[in-house]
């Protein structure tokens, strides 16, 4: 077989994905260039290392090329009536085919020599775990990429009736939101990584010791605290630009939209575009995540509890399924009354509060999560070197408070209650999520009671679901009232195994 | 199980208890726990005789432990763990100190697996394990008499199979 054209109904990739190799291996070589060529002049001259270097950067582009020039010749696609079927591979010819009515997702994503070619890489997925369920089309053009998404997710109107609901644009970003960006936990962390990488380099090259010396030159005057100080104030300060920088990479271009046909799309990317669509069908829910920086500012995310994400794309990329970046609350429930087409978010609705024993519960647990390593220290410390005692008593003069506070305030999260449709329930402090599961999509129930619990006559209740993280907790629920709110949740799964005594002080017999 | 006073609802115990043989399979299980740290100890103590008491003393305290729990704790497990099908739903309650309760729908069952280990088998006994879509959705009955287990899985499997959608 040559060139021959494939069948009619059988399409082909791109033929710019060789350009688009050539491009990013042409760019990876001349990063490895200049080492390379730095290290070739200690044996021959300059002029002989530039031209031994570029021979073999046209070797390695020119192979590149080819291979990819190779896999686009065995490539190809076609979107039958029933299936979807992919022909590729390099060596071994790989075919694969998914029924069309299996297809959940259909991503498109572009990275920035993509995106200036008017490409996109087409992903195409059953919702199923492991990379075998999902075809991927890396690429064809953006007409394409489109026509292939809306074909594929295209269904018979089958959008659930529902009183309030809009079709079109739910949400687009408003640029005031970079605000959050800052307070949340990526900031010290990418504050810490700058740090880090700034000895990793600088050990590379051999210069960790001048670094370091130059930066305690700059402090020979100050005293230690204050050089402290300053070195984790600078940290942050890199930390909060690496976290503007990323939403803005992350956010940029943010839209939220409900297509005909019963498909939420969510598109974003500054350099590489995602575009990423959840059909309504598989939406069991909206998980309203607030973590703790972003909360005490009053802003919280939304995230989609949806069947069909493949768990490794959601490894791979976190906010994979998140519908909303972190916004302002208010803002945050009308567009999780718009995405569940209800007219008032379940996410607000007035929950029932756990009871007062969860609330001791959760302060031994931080207490004692803050005296473990104290009373260790004082050990060590009466047993070696008072140093020790006084960093203990340090810790737990400023730990100790601090966890009293979020032990009160994970106790004032907890909460549940049934709203129309949908469970929803409560919990965390530090990741404060209120999770609205739809009660129609919760496929069992695990009821969990320890002995401490069952003494204080709590119990921990768990919707088990095919949706998003496949478990909900309802944590230190009063055990009589938590036990009626999950029957009621499902009618008729849990409610033939309770037995329901009348009055008070009667036990429930075994 | 007592709840506490004042309650109005509490989980009613499933009906079934495990096969008489799951203590038998339990206390196996248990010697053979025991023996692992026990066995090299007590050959070494045997073989160097200046460290003899020192390896000799933490074997018979483990030797009494694991046989005191291999008696006691069987008798508890069985009585703890049960289990029940209805029409509609598998029931399990499995623990004592860290108590569960699992239910899980007829209609949302996707596989059910029967595993038989090498203890199991001389016992006679089989793991039934009911999964449904969710990930954390599992239900296993261990210690089944290994007919009632066959039994059972053709029942379930049946049932599932007669039931459409698919399960999420």
């Amino acid at each position: 077989m040559s060139t021959a054209a494939p069948p009619a109904d059988w399409r082909r990739l791109d033929p710019r994905t060789v350009l688009v190799t050539a491009l990013v291996v042409a760019g990876v070589v001349a990063g490895a260039a200049i080492p390379v060529t730095l290290g070739l002049t200690r044996w021959s001259s300059l002029p002989a290392a530039v031209l031994q270097v570029l021979a073999g950067a046209v070797l390695v582009v020119g192979a590149a090329a080819g291979a990819d020039r190779v896999r686009w010749h065995r490539t190809r696609y076609r979107v039958g009536a029933e299936r979807v079927d992919l022909h590729t591979g390099l060596l071994i010819v790989k075919r694969r085919s998914l029924a069309r009515g299996r297809i959940r997702t259909v991503d498109l994503t572009a990275n920035p020599i993509l995106r200036l070619l008017g490409l996109v890489t087409v992903r195409i997925g059953t919702g199923e775990q492991g990379s075998e369920s999902t075809l991927e089309l890396d690429p064809v053009t953006r007409a394409e990429g489109e026509r292939l998404r809306r074909l594929l997710l295209e269904r018979a109107t089958t959008a659930p009736s529902g009183g309030a609901h809009r079709e079109g644009e739910l949400a687009v970003l408003d640029p005031r939101w970079i605000r959050y960006a800052p307070v949340s936990f990526v900031a010290p962390m990418l504050g810490g990584a700058a740090a880090g990488a700034v000895m990793q380099v600088s050990d590379w090259v051999g210069a960790q010791g001048d670094v370091i010396e130059w930066i305690g030159d700059r402090f020979r005057d100050t005293p230690l605290l204050w050089m402290i100080v300053i070195l984790v104030l600078a940290a942050l300060v890199a930390g909060v630009l690496g976290a503007l920088g990323l939403w803005v990479e992350m956010w940029w271009n943010y839209r939220l939209e409900r297509e005909p046909g019963g498909t939420l799309r969510v598109r974003r990317g500054l350099f590489t575009s995602r575009s990423i669509s959840v059909e309504e069908a598989r939406l069991r829910g909206v998980d309203l995540v607030e973590p703790l920086g972003v909360r005490l500012v009053g802003a919280a995310r939304l995230d989609a509890i949806t069947t069909g994400l493949a768990k490794d794309t959601e490894a791979r990329n976190a906010d994979h399924n998140t519908l909303l970046p972190a916004a302002p609350r208010s803002r945050a429930d009308t567009v999780a009354a718009d995405v569940l087409r209800e007219a008032v978010t379940p996410t607000g609705a007035a929950l029932t509060p756990h009871p007062r024993a969860a609330r001791g519960r959760r302060l031994r647990w931080s207490l004692a999560a803050v005296l473990g390593p104290v009373l260790i220290l004082t050990v060590l410390g009466a047993l070696l070197t008072p140093v020790l005692l006084w960093i203990a008593l340090g810790c737990a003069v400023v730990l100790a408070p601090v966890a009293v506070a979020l032990a009160l305030d994970a106790y004032r999260g907890l909460g549940h209650a049934l709203s129309g449709r949908y469970l929803v329930t409560r919990s965390g402090t530090v990741r404060r999520s209120t999770a609205a599961l739809e009660r129609a999509g919760v496929i069992g129930w695990t009821v969990k009671q320890s002995v401490f619990q069952r003494r204080a006559g709590l119990v921990s209740i768990t919707a088990t679901t095919a949706a998003g993280g496949g478990a909900y907790t309802v944590y230190d629920a009063d055990a009589s009232e938590g036990l009626g709110f999950a029957a009621e949740a499902v009618p008729g799964l849990l409610e033939p195994f309770l037995e329901r005594s009348g009055g008070t002080g009667a036990t429930g017999g075994a | 199980m007592p709840q506490g006073e004042g309650t109005a609802a509490v989980l009613r115990p499933p009906r079934n208890t495990l096969n008489e043989r799951a203590v038998g399979w339990w206390r196996t299980q248990w010697l053979l726990l025991t023996a692992a740290p026990v066995v090299p100890l007590a050959v070494l103590g045997a073989l160097i005789g200046p460290a003899r008491f020192w390896l000799l003393l933490p074997a018979a305290v483990l030797a009494a432990a694991g046989t005191a729990g291999a008696v006691l704790f069987p008798l508890w497990w069985f009585r703890t763990h049960r289990w029940e099908i209805t029409g509609d739903a598998v029931y399990v309650r499995t623990g004592f100190f860290w108590q569960e309760w699992r239910i899980a729908p007829m209609s949302r069952i996707q596989t059910v697996d029967t595993v038989r280990g090498p203890l199991e088998q001389i016992f006679r006994l089989a793991t039934v394990t009911v999964t449904t879509a969710s990930a954390k959705g599992a239900v296993r009955i261990a210690g089944l008499d290994h007919e009632t287990a066959a039994d059972l899985a053709r029942q379930l499997t049946r049932i599932t199979r007669d039931t459409p959608g698919d399960a999420t």
